[in-house]
């Protein structure tokens, strides 16, 4: 609330400590970046085995998303941070000592492997609204199991899918905060908590602080949605990104860059009848975290 | 510990990184009596605080959440812009940052009040798009209705609409509640005595931790997991029934 009057003293203290902001917020990027990136693979491995049809492959599957998922971000974080390393303690010969000594990485490890698992759930269901009539057409068709995943179902499929992937993705950044209080990350949020001893002038730090986040999570969002996009399109749903970015505004899907914006009835449908798509944005996607 | 500060839980948990690993390699890695010693200790801050600020939580983020719907709905436009905008970014930042700001802004509020203030307006925006959809999805034929039968707008909200929409938002809710359930933790930035965090306080004086976070970990994956097979059973029956 002393926004207003102290700005002269805010704008001094910020500009001071501005090299370690900017550093905290690279960090904050590199966890998401790399957690994100990690999340995705697992998701996309757990995704396809957990709905694959060999009991073999989908019940371990199965086992490790269900554990990954109900197991809390924090304590996820703190096995690995304080148990995991007691194993190395205890055996000094076993390799990779480094990697789990490395706080970054076990911080990026923690956020993948948590959201991961939520994202495997949302591979899963989308290779499940597949048309079957698609998956009866590759055996058909005799195609090889790499071949119509990559052909056929999983295009497909990754349309599907963004929405979920775009809200889970926005999760992990804000998750990626927890890592402040994780020794050696100085994370976005640990250098603004900083800010907070040397001023009085906390209200105003911690909100621009948010306004920070905010508008990662919308450049997040802006560049799924652009993905996703170019994924109808190529589906033969939607128009193009060139189209899009045209400034011809009829050819341009109305209000395309919000977050919110109501999902067009003529972008869900394909024109031969697709499936019914989730509506995007970083809303609330019903089940899509739980 | 050095690096983390501002918050109690540097005096509570330690360094993992300023350990005494000659002490740790003597010690055994499970110990069942420190694990059923540890245990009470932690099953009670999960039923007094845990559970307390879940259930709170939730009760804030169902009605605040259907209020932001109507309001959304009700509201001029530039009105219902603002609203939506304000819902979007809580929703689209961080609750760990949220929490630190609301507690050192409001320091006359207790660490618990904040919490359950915090998570439950959190989990408001979140659950305010679900009913959103739920109003949506009210077949326009109501509506028109309830105009035909010159209904004023608040029994119309009562008693057509509200009941329709609030039916298949239910599992969602449950998702959000399970999933509020498990961001619980985060509230150990502002030193509440939740699970995790009197886990990290009966670990730290002998660095034994691979008890108590295991066990808080099972009891998360004990609450959480019927929990989220009844929500599915639910939802199923929901939409069987439709």
């Amino acid at each position: 609330m002393d926004f207003f009057e102290d700005w002269p003293d805010y704008f001094e203290v910020v500009i001071n400590w501005s090299d370690r902001l900017l550093e905290g917020l690279w960090t904050t990027i590199q966890l998401t970046i790399f957690g994100g990136a990690l999340a995705f693979v697992i998701a996309i491995v757990l995704g396809l085995l957990a709905g694959s049809s060999s009991l073999w492959l989908r019940g371990p599957a199965r086992v490790i998303i269900e554990f990954f998922r109900g197991i809390s971000l924090v304590v996820l974080l703190f096995l690995l941070l304080y148990v995991l390393p007691q194993l190395w303690m205890r055996n000094p010969d076993l390799p990779f000592e480094g990697l789990v000594r490395n706080t970054f990485l076990l911080a990026v490890i923690a956020l993948g492997i948590n959201y991961g698992a939520y994202g495997a759930e949302a591979v899963r269901a989308s290779l499940t609204t597949v048309p079957k009539s698609q998956w009866e057409a590759t055996t058909a068709l005799s195609m090889s199991w790499p071949h119509k995943i990559r052909r056929v179902i999983f295009p497909q499929a990754w349309a599907l899918m963004l929405p979920s992937l775009t809200n889970l993705w926005v999760h992990l950044l804000k998750g990626s905060a927890i890592a402040y209080i994780i020794p050696f990350v100085n994370d976005f949020t640990f250098e603004l908590n900083n800010l907070r001893r040397p001023t009085d002038i906390w209200f105003s730090h911690a909100f621009i602080g948010l306004v920070v986040y905010f508008i990662l999570a919308l450049i997040l969002t802006l560049f799924m949605q652009v993905l996703e996009a170019r994924a109808k399109n190529k589906l033969g749903r939607g128009p193009s990104l060139r189209e899009i970015f045209s400034p011809d505004p009829k050819t341009a899907p109305p209000d395309a860059s919000l977050p919110d914006s109501p999902p067009d009835p003529k972008d869900m449908t394909g024109p031969g009848g697709g499936p019914k798509q989730p509506a995007s944005g970083a809303g609330a996607q019903p089940g899509g975290i739980r | 510990m050095i690096t983390v500060s501002g918050t109690l839980l540097a005096e509570t948990i330690d360094d993992p990184t300023l350990v005494d690993e000659e002490e740790v390699r003597q010690s055994p890695f499970w110990d069942w009596d420190f694990a059923f010693e540890a245990f009470p200790e932690m099953f009670m801050a999960f039923l007094q605080v845990t559970l307390l600020v879940t259930v709170l939580g939730t009760i804030i983020a169902a009605v605040l959440g259907l209020v932001i719907a109507i309001l959304l709905r009700v509201l001029p436009r530039p009105l219902a812009w603002i609203v939506r905008w304000v819902a979007n970014f809580i929703r689209m930042t961080p609750l760990v940052v949220q929490l630190i700001f609301v507690f050192w802004t409001f320091l006359w509020m207790d660490a618990l009040t904040v919490g359950i203030i915090v998570f439950g307006v959190h989990y408001a925006t979140y659950m305010s798009e679900v009913y959103r959809a739920g109003i949506d999805s009210v077949p326009k034929g109501q509506w028109e209705a309830t105009t035909a039968l010159s209904m004023s707008a608040v029994r119309t909200w009562r008693k057509v609409v509200i009941p329709q929409a609030l039916r298949s938002t239910v599992p969602s809710l449950g998702n959000y509640a399970i999933s509020m359930f498990k961001d619980t933790p985060f509230l150990l930035v502002i030193s509440v005595a939740e699970m995790v965090t009197v886990a990290g306080e009966i670990g730290a004086p002998t660095f034994r931790y691979t008890e108590v976070f295991t066990i808080a970990g099972l009891i998360f994956l004990a609450a959480s997991y019927p929990t989220a097979v009844l929500v599915n059973r639910l939802e199923k029956r929901l939409a069987y029934a439709h």
